[in-house]
């Protein structure tokens, strides 16, 4: 299982999005993130994007005002990783339409469809555009 | 309906948190909306559960507790709508985990989820199961799942294949049912499917070697055709990156066949092909195409050799190692790290251009290249290595600092060809980063001083030239302090002058300057004060001109508020107004510290033999010098192993015994008070490990103010050495541990009452012999009559002669009078003392004893102690 876990934040550092794929507790995840977000929004565009931390290796992008964070194990190929979050932020956009920190705020359990629709269980499942959002439209459709 | 279309107050719920301008004002809207929650919830209120349950996502990703939503997903997952369901399985995949019980209410929704004609309601279920599967549903829900690995639908089939690997990872028993859907999954066409069936199929091999056979014989063939088919595919638009379809599925690929190659030559054989076309044909140019040259390499250096390859593989890694782009560098250095196991000197090819990472300014970078560095330091190259690193030191960040002289030091004391190498770049670590150095480094640079003889003066010269420009790290001026104590002559009058060095003149109040300094600067903590006092007492006697000033310098501490310094300043002072006649003895240059002892101990091999600490002055005339603090540790590290606190409540404890500590060895004389000063370390290994005295309170009480009155100069908590408070808590409480497990281990004895034991020998030393005789009172088992006899194995009598036994909490201990106070020499004559032995365990633990033994030989005191452990059992 490479993904542990993925982690949306805005500039300020206030979480936007946080999927776990292993067991932390609340506590935990609080200090987590915020030992996270302090290492990470602290670097310069020049620094590479990848972090060491406790025993994650956390490999992050900036999109505007939002951070993606996810959290790796050490056998990830970040740089995969790093492909693979700007394919998570094409996927919104197609879906929101330039896809903003309120957009996934307010639409919080789409965010998570569609994240359900990618990874699973720490593992990539699709990585087609139209597949991973053909459920979450038809949904929307039906409703 | 769609639940949140028409959740307006859903998104009132959000505004009004983003509107809070401080944490208070959120938590308050929080606990407001939960407490809503709480009570719809109580209401059972159907039409806003879903509702209800998106808010509490919201509120848990915001870090605040939501379990009491949990049983309304439960709820909602059983209801028979698409929506709820959908929201009801996120809401448990998000408040839930693997560990609550209430998990064991789904299994069974699950099971008619995973069955249901609506292959989307399916879908979700898969899904939930796949995040969130225990070990037991893995075992109910495993059919189902192998069942959907055929499932006519591709999106249900790839969520399928990722549930499997979470059912094989919790039960790996069950992963012999799935290696024939697993490999029918490979042959797919279907992106989707194939990325998962490779997953699964890495997975599978990683917990099965039949698998990993398995797949090995049938599917490699077809999984290099797969990758090949993949890498000349044209143009796919759906699943294209920067010109490559579908990296990700690369990347998978490769990944599974490194798990094949690995360690099988014939499967290593027929992927070369396919690894040097992608290793040659991959574009560079775009971070996709570079995460599958990676994702190559690292399989072409992991499976079996092929020359070619492995150069091919080398030179990608320097392509990357000299790009621009930093995320490039590190991922190069990362695999770097790992291709130094299979070829050293391909990566020291590279030595030069990964030290100037270290330099980097990207922390990330600069750790990987300093971990490579570490690895790539050997006997030939690690003088240059070592002198760029302690160069860099000077104009590293600070946060950078403390990582990068924890891997000098390493380094140095690895492979440090000859010893005034390695002093001079400790010398060098410490003044440009003491602050950052570990206790245990610098103790083992004191002992590696201590055992270069003809270096004292080198080392003491230099040290001295440190100082005066580095007088701000503290590691730095602890060990310039204590050789400055040691070695203050040397210093001085320039002895043992190495060619290398420059003359230097340094006058006899220079060097006392240094330790003044050291003692009156604000930045200095108490260890470095208190070991410039003993500096300052060891100069006095060195230096008879200065003797005055010191003697002015440590009465200025006598009012000092701290009580280690207080009581320092106090027997110092008392030793060089009154006691001049035994000053230079007490004082004399520490013994060569045993080099042997401290590696031994820093390693954790660590003799079993209990040591028995002499506490006479006379004995160990350079006891004062203990606080250099690398004996100290030695000390206590044997206390930790030898020296079990039979109780439960170290912290109590170990303020019992401040009072006893006083007992054996502190008597009215001010040398003594000094050899307990200095040999604070003894007595703190004492306190640490040795219960009281006598286990009645009552006893104990008048024992310590029968003390109190004895003790003119040395407050009674002196003792406690303050200096060193970390060492002694951990110490006394790792013994505690010791011996409870000790005790575990014996199995209950039946009663035997009134019984004869044998005797046993308590404790035998080349001078003192011990022997215990038991008896049993009739009708009381628990208690048990021991007589001990004391027998002078040695040419002189023993006067002042006193025995002091510790048991452990569970056991109660009477002592009586000893038959005499002196033992006659050579055996001509046998003390004898009784002691009652009350077991409020007995028949679950043995007897154990702490026994310390207090005599004078000619005046002269001796202290030895031991315990006891052998006692018969059933006692």
């Amino acid at each position: 299982m490479g993904i542990r876990f993925i982690l949306m934040v805005n500039k300020q550092g206030q979480t936007r999005l946080a999927q776990y794929y292993e067991y932390l507790t609340l506590e935990e995840r609080r200090a987590l993130e915020g030992e996270i977000v302090r290492k990470c929004l602290a670097r310069n565009e020049q620094q590479c994007s990848f972090v060491e931390h406790r025993n994650y290796k956390i490999v992050y992008r900036r999109y505007a005002s939002l951070f993606f964070l996810v959290g790796v194990d050490n056998e990830e190929n970040e740089l995969a990783i790093l492909e693979f979050i700007h394919l998570l932020v094409e996927t919104m956009d197609r879906h929101f339409g330039n896809v903003c920190e309120l957009d996934i705020m307010f639409h919080l359990e789409k965010a998570h469809f569609m994240l359900e629709e990618m990874v699973m269980n720490g593992c990539i499942v699709e990585t087609s555009k139209s597949n991973i959002l053909a459920p979450i439209q038809l949904m929307d459709k039906s409703s | 309906m769609n639940p949140f279309s028409s959740g307006t107050r859903l998104r009132d719920m959000i505004r009004a948190i983003r509107a809070c301008k401080t944490a208070a004002e959120e938590r308050a809207v929080v606990r407001k909306e939960c407490a809503a929650i709480r009570a719809a919830i109580n209401e059972n209120d159907q039409d806003y559960r879903h509702r209800n349950l998106a808010k509490l996502m919201f509120i848990h990703m915001l870090g605040y507790p939501t379990h009491f939503g949990q049983m309304e997903c439960l709820k909602l997952i059983a209801s028979a709508g698409f929506p709820e369901k959908r929201i009801g399985y996120l809401g448990l995949m998000l408040l839930l985990d693997e560990r609550q019980e209430v998990l064991m209410l789904v299994t069974n929704s699950l099971k008619q989820d995973l069955n249901h004609t609506n292959q989307y309601i399916v879908g979700l279920a898969l899904c939930a199961l796949g995040n969130i599967c225990s070990a037991e549903m893995a075992r109910d829900l495993a059919p189902e799942v192998e069942r959907l690995l055929q499932f006519r639908d591709p999106n249900i089939r790839k969520k399928a294949a990722l549930c499997s690997i979470r059912i094989i990872k919790k039960v790996p028993d069950l992963a012999e049912n799935f290696i024939n859907p697993t490999a029918s999954l490979l042959k797919e066409k279907h992106h989707g499917v194939l990325i998962t069936g490779v997953q699964l199929c890495t997975d599978l091999c990683k917990v099965s070697p039949e698998a990993l056979e398995f797949f090995r014989n049938k599917c490699t063939d077809g999984l290099v055709k797969t990758l090949r088919d993949m890498v000349n595919s044209p143009y796919a638009p759906e699943y294209d990156i920067a010109g490559i379809t579908d990296p990700f599925l690369h990347i998978r690929l490769l990944r599974l066949l490194r798990v094949l190659g690995q360690g099988d030559a014939d499967a290593s054989d027929s992927m070369n092909d396919i690894l040097a076309q992608v290793a040659t044909k991959t574009e560079s140019n775009k971070n996709a195409g570079n995460a599958i040259l990676y994702e190559c390499v690292e399989t072409i250096m992991s499976i079996e050799d092929n020359g070619g390859l492995r150069v091919l593989a080398i030179n990608i890694l320097g392509r990357f190692l000299s790009n621009r782009d930093n995320n490039i560098r590190y991922v190069a250095l990362n695999m770097l790290m790992k291709a130094i196991t299979v070829d050293t000197q391909a990566v020291q090819r590279h030595r030069a251009t990964i030290l100037e990472c270290v330099k980097d300014s990207d922390a990330s970078i600069r750790k990987r290249a300093l971990e490579l560095v570490y690895l790539l330091v050997n006997e030939s190259n690690v003088k240059p290595l070592t002198k760029e690193l302690v160069d860099y030191l000077e104009v590293s960040d600070q946060e950078f600092k403390g990582d990068l002289t924890a891997k000098i030091c390493s380094i140095v004391s690895k492979f440090s060809p000859e010893k005034i190498w390695y002093i001079d770049q400790m010398l060098k670590v410490l003044s440009e980063a003491g602050n950052f150095v570990k206790d245990e480094v610098w103790h083992a640079l004191v002992v590696v001083i201590s055992n270069a003889s003809d270096l004292h003066g080198y080392t003491v010269r230099a040290l001295y030239r440190a100082f005066q420009t580095s007088a701000e790290q503290e590691c730095l001026v602890r060990v310039a302090v204590w050789c400055i104590g040691e070695y203050g002559d040397l210093l001085v009058n320039n002895v043992g002058m190495l060619d290398i060095e420059d003359p230097i003149t340094v006058t006899e109040s220079d060097a006392v300057d240094v330790i003044e300094i050291a003692i009156k600067s604000h930045t200095s903590d108490l260890t470095t004060k208190a070991m410039a006092f003993v500096a300052l007492l060891k100069l006095s006697s060195r230096f008879p001109s200065c003797s005055e000033r010191i003697k002015d310098i440590i009465v200025h501490y006598k009012g000092s508020l701290v009580l280690e310094l207080q009581q320092r300043a106090i027997e110092f002072n008392s030793i060089i107004m009154k006691h001049q006649n035994i000053r230079s003895a007490l004082v004399e240059r520490m013994p060569v510290l045993d080099e042997a002892t401290f590696i031994g101990k820093r390693a954790g091999s660590i003799p079993a033999t209990v040591s028995t600490p002499t506490a006479g002055s006379i004995n160990m005339p350079n006891g004062i010098a203990k606080p250099s603090a690398a004996p100290l540790v030695d000390l206590l590290d044997l206390s930790s192993d030898d020296a079990p606190a039979p109780s439960s409540s170290g912290g109590d404890f170990l303020q019992d015994l401040l009072g006893v500590d006083l007992l054996s060895s502190s008597k009215t004389s001010g040398v003594n008070a000094v050899s307990q000063n200095g040999t604070d370390a003894l007595l703190d290994l004492l306190s640490i490990g040795s219960p009281p005295v006598q286990s009645s309170p009552s006893a104990h009480d008048i024992l310590s103010a029968s003390q109190d009155n004895k003790t003119s100069v040395s407050p009674l908590d002196g003792l406690s050495s303050p200096s060193y408070p970390n060492q002694s808590t951990s110490a006394g409480v790792t013994p505690v541990m010791d011996l409870l497990g000790g005790f575990a281990a014996d199995p209950p004895k039946p009663e035997d009452n009134g019984s004869a034991y044998p005797s046993l020998v308590a404790f035998e030393s080349s001078s003192l012999k011990i022997v215990f005789n038991f008896s049993k009172p009739p009708g009381n088992p628990q208690t048990t009559l021991v007589q001990a006899e004391f027998t002078n194995l040695s040419s002189d009598n023993y006067t002042d002669f006193v025995f002091q036994a510790a048991v452990p909490k569970f056991l109660q201990l009477h002592l009586d009078p000893a038959s005499s106070n002196t033992l006659p020499a050579s055996g001509n004559g046998v003390v004898t003392q009784s002691l009652k032995v009350t077991n409020s365990q007995h028949g679950k633990k043995s007897l154990v004893m702490r026994i310390r033994i207090a005599y004078k030989i000619n005046n002269k005191d001796v202290l030895e102690e031991g315990q006891v452990n052998n006692f018969p059992r059933g006692l």
